[in-house]
């Protein structure tokens, strides 16, 4: 197979010698195995001017793979692949990118201490006759980048005082600023709020209306027929089909991915509800919150909604000790306790699994079963500092048949798991201390929805066995569908709390934006 | 529970089976290459066997045996995703302070003539005691403070030097009592170390001291949510690494039956490039004392086959560190490959 550089390319482009190849992107039959998995078989994917495509599929069904080999990031075995027609072989990310693909990864890379402009156009700065950068020069471009894609955003701010948002509008800037023709987002919504998706919508609307090319990525599928002209489905590394977004529905598209039905998302079942485990009065913690008051009963699921960054999992850490408060009190069965740090809020009975399954999760190099022992140790299973290791493998099994991890073996890194399993090792750490009150930040976020519906049905059971439940999560539908009652908060404030009968989208929105 | 036991039995054993090799095969595999590099290279240019000679492996060993009780200590820093540059100072400091407790009795120009003669016991405890302060200074300033390893143990590096020339204003501390010296003599330090480095490789496998050490090193914020009181456990393990230290410091005293100021040098250096060599990740999460006793066997290699083959004490470093450097290119690479996979 012939390759021609980029520059080649870029003439042949230009020239106008292919007219109107009706496709982006063309890959046909492309195959890539690793060492002990075939992760991509027989895949083809066709990609149009103009249009969003959505990847959909659950994790490990070579959604991931195939966008890294369309970025160049991995050589495929065996395939072709064409660009606008040109049969073309990439050997790098930054090949693809001189191709004029772009990928925004799931996690962000960019550079903390430096300013936005010096980020987007970093490795290209303009300079001057004596190798100078020109800042000034560089701010305009920025400025007038922005400007195109209506990001309100000035070139001087440092990254790091960035929200989440921002930061993805400052990746999606650069690599429309390498005037790619294709761009390959992965995952953008996980960890933004309703009103920052909106905007990014728009700016994607604005990139189709340009004529880029559009490969989305995502586990939501709201997002799929608000944003998507055609989706693909891939499962356990084949293509299952490729349909317009306007001809399927969503529960098509869920068979599609399980390959069987999933009969409800949303396990919710009415359990006898209890005393009070939990009761927090007036608690506050100085700069984030405060004035939170509510009592969380046995056997309850106490849904936490609000924007992102209104104060929920910092209401959350503070309970758990994280970030202990500033005023107000905690009681546990009636009695009043000071958390200080995770260990008493554990020794209370409390569990409490993070927003963040790799800063505050994860230990990513070690093993699944130290990942999942961990908090089980402060708990005794030890005589004289060793560890039972038997009692705590045999434990350890028990959890991982009990959540149905898919792992081979207990002494995998955790690291080669997928973000599904992954949750679920840290579900199953919490779950090996037996908590009376369990605290779950974003349970289901960026996992697949197989594996969301069993997480769903684990908290159904957990709550039927008057497990106190208090769980934060973004996604309204999941909020609705699981909880008995909606706490909502707004700016660090409690704006309310809704019973399930009245619980609905409009009004939970209303209370978070008041 | 006994029920779940004995059917959660069978399923780890095949899982067992089927399970990689471990890490420190490629290094051991690196130290016999080694030993058999020399080996052939003696009998090319200096006519005799480097392997076959017990008189030369035992100095290489005793060599070695210093270094490797410091990278005990400072392997269990490492994982947990620290650093600690204090320890060769360390050395120099007890070296001092044991010394002066250690002179034979009735000896005129002793440091302290009212406490010769002394059961070897009060040197090594006083030795032990000073390695653990230093240790727990560390640790308290690294936890407490929240400033960088690096910084804190730079610190102690510069001062516990200072403490050493200002215990006898530089002047060597002799005549030190038999019973001292024995602490030192025949294969007293290899034991030594290959006891220190058993009991912690026992330590880190299987108690809680050391999954939480290693839960630490791979995510501090992580192990705090899991209740660990991470504060708490980097002093102790800045406390015992201190107190290997320590151990060192007294283990060379006795040997050189003298004790100086100056001993130690570097010693911080080679017993991080010991630990570095064994697998220990800088990163933290990863490492095994295993590795680091290999490491340790192999930088004595390296010194002693140089010697053997009558290399020039500057080359001899020149190549040591490409080594070192060597052998981290080496480990990341097979890091890369393992998660490629």
């Amino acid at each position: 197979m012939a390759t021609i550089s980029p520059s080649t390319a870029e003439i042949v482009r230009q020239s106008g010698a292919i007219p109107g190849a009706e496709y982006l992107l063309e890959v046909s039959n492309v195959r890539k195995a690793f060492p002990g998995v075939l992760a991509l078989d027989d895949v083809s994917f066709r990609l149009k001017r103009g249009h969003v495509h959505a990847l959909m599929g659950e994790n490990g069904a070579g959604k991931s793979t195939l966008m890294k080999i369309i970025a160049g990031i991995y050589t495929p075995d065996s395939g072709s692949f064409k660009l606008k027609g040109q049969e073309i072989k990439l050997t790098s990310p930054l090949d693809a990118l001189q191709y004029g693909i772009a990928m925004i990864h799931q996690e962000l890379n960019l550079m903390d201490y430096m300013t936005v402009a010096e980020n987007i156009w970093i490795r290209r700065e303009p300079l001057n006759a004596l190798g100078f950068v020109r800042h000034e020069e560089m701010r305009r471009r920025t400025r007038d980048l922005f400007q195109r894609l209506d990001i309100p955003l000035h070139p001087e701010t440092e990254v790091r005082d960035l929200s989440v948002a921002n930061r993805q509008m400052v990746e999606i800037a650069k690599a429309v600023s390498y005037d790619s023709d294709i761009l390959i987002m992965d995952e953008p919504t996980s960890a933004i709020t309703e009103r920052e998706v909106e905007h990014l919508f728009r700016i994607i609307r604005a990139l189709k209306d340009q004529g880029k090319g559009i490969i989305y990525i995502t586990h939501k599928m709201n997002e799929l027929f608000e944003i998507a002209d055609e989706v693909s489905v891939f499962r356990d590394g084949r293509f299952v089909g490729e349909h317009k977004a306007s001809d399927v529905t969503r529960d098509d598209i869920i068979r599609l991915m399980v390959g069987r039905e999933i009969t409800q998302m949303f396990p919710k079942e009415t359990v006898p509800i209890g005393d009070v485990a939990l009761s927090v009065r007036d608690l506050c913690l100085e700069g984030k919150f405060h004035g939170v008051s509510f009592d969380l009963r046995k056997g309850e699921i106490l849904g936490f909604a609000g924007l992102v960054g209104s104060g929920r999992s910092n209401v959350a850490e503070t309970l758990f000790g994280v970030t202990p408060a500033t005023s107000g009190s905690i009681l546990i069965d009636g009695e009043e306790i000071t958390i200080k740090n995770p260990g008493t809020a554990m020794d209370a009975g409390m569990g409490f699994l993070t927003e963040d399954r790799k800063a505050s999760g994860c230990f990513l190099l070690l093993d699944i079963m130290a990942n999942m022992q961990i908090a089980l140790l402060r708990h005794g299973h030890t005589s004289a500092g060793f560890v039972k290791e038997h009692e705590i493998e045999a434990l350890c099994h028990q959890q991982k048949n009990r959540l149905r991890v898919r792992t081979p073996d207990l002494e995998e890194p955790i690291i080669n798991l997928s973000g599904g399993n992954q949750q679920k090792v840290l579900i199953a750490r919490w779950l090996m201390i037996k908590p009376q009150i369990l605290i779950l930040d974003e349970p289901t976020r960026g996992i697949d929805v197989g594996a969301k519906a069993e997480i769903h049905k684990l908290i159904t059971e957990l709550a039927g066995q008057g497990v106190a439940v208090l769980m934060i999560s973004s996604e309204l539908p999941e909020v609705l569908g699981m909880s008995d009652r909606v706490l909502v908060m707004h700016e660090g404030r409690m704006t309310g709390i809704v019973g399930r009968k009245d619980a609905t989208q409009v009004r939970i929105m209303e209370l978070a934006s008041q | 529970m006994a029920t779940d036991i004995s059917t959660a039995a069978p399923a780890s054993e095949t899982s067992r089976a089927g399970r990689r090799l471990p890490p420190e095969l490629s290094i051991l595999g690196v130290m016999l290459g080694m030993m058999l590099l020399f080996e052939v290279l003696g009998w090319i240019f200096v006519g005799q066997s480097f392997i076959a000679n017990p008189l030369r492996l035992k100095i290489m060993i005793l060599q070695e045996a210093e270094i490797g009780i410091i990278a005990v200590g400072v392997t269990q820093i490492i994982i947990m995703g620290g650093i600690d540059l204090s320890s060769g100072s360390v050395v120099g400091m007890t070296a001092m302070i044991a010394a002066s407790l250690a002179q034979v009795a009735g000896y005129a120009h002793a440091i302290y003539p009212s406490l010769t003669g002394l059961n070897p016991i009060f040197p090594v405890a006083a030795g032990l005691a000073c390695g653990m302060i230093a240790g727990l200074i560390n640790g308290s300033l690294i936890a407490l403070t929240k400033i960088p390893a690096f910084i804190a143990t730079l610190g102690m590096m510069v001062s516990a030097r200072g403490v050493a020339d200002w215990y006898t204003n530089g002047q060597p501390i002799g005549n030190l009592s038999d019973g001292f010296a024995a602490i030192g003599a025949g294969w007293w330090p290899v034991i030594i170390f290959l006891g220190v480095a058993l009991i912690f490789h026992i330590a880190l496998r299987y108690t809680r001291y050391g999954k939480f050490t290693y839960a630490i090193g791979a995510n501090p914020l992580a192990a705090r949510v899991s209740g660990i009181n991470v504060e708490r456990h980097m002093i102790a393990v800045y406390t015992i690494a201190g107190l290997l230290s320590g151990l060192s410091g007294i283990v060379h005293t006795a040997r050189a039956i003298s004790g100086q100021a100056g001993v130690g040098v570097g010693f911080e250096l080679d017993a991080i490039a010991a630990a570095v060599i064994g697998g220990t990740s800088l990163s933290g999460g990863v490492g095994r004392m295993t590795g680091t006793v290999i490491g340790a066997v192999i930088l004595g290699i390296l010194t002693s086959g140089f010697t053997f083959l009558n290399v020039d004490a500057h080359y001899q470093e020149i190549i040591k560190g490409g080594v070192i450097v060597a052998a981290v290119v080496a480990d990341q690479y097979r890091q890369r490959r393992r998660k490629s996979a």
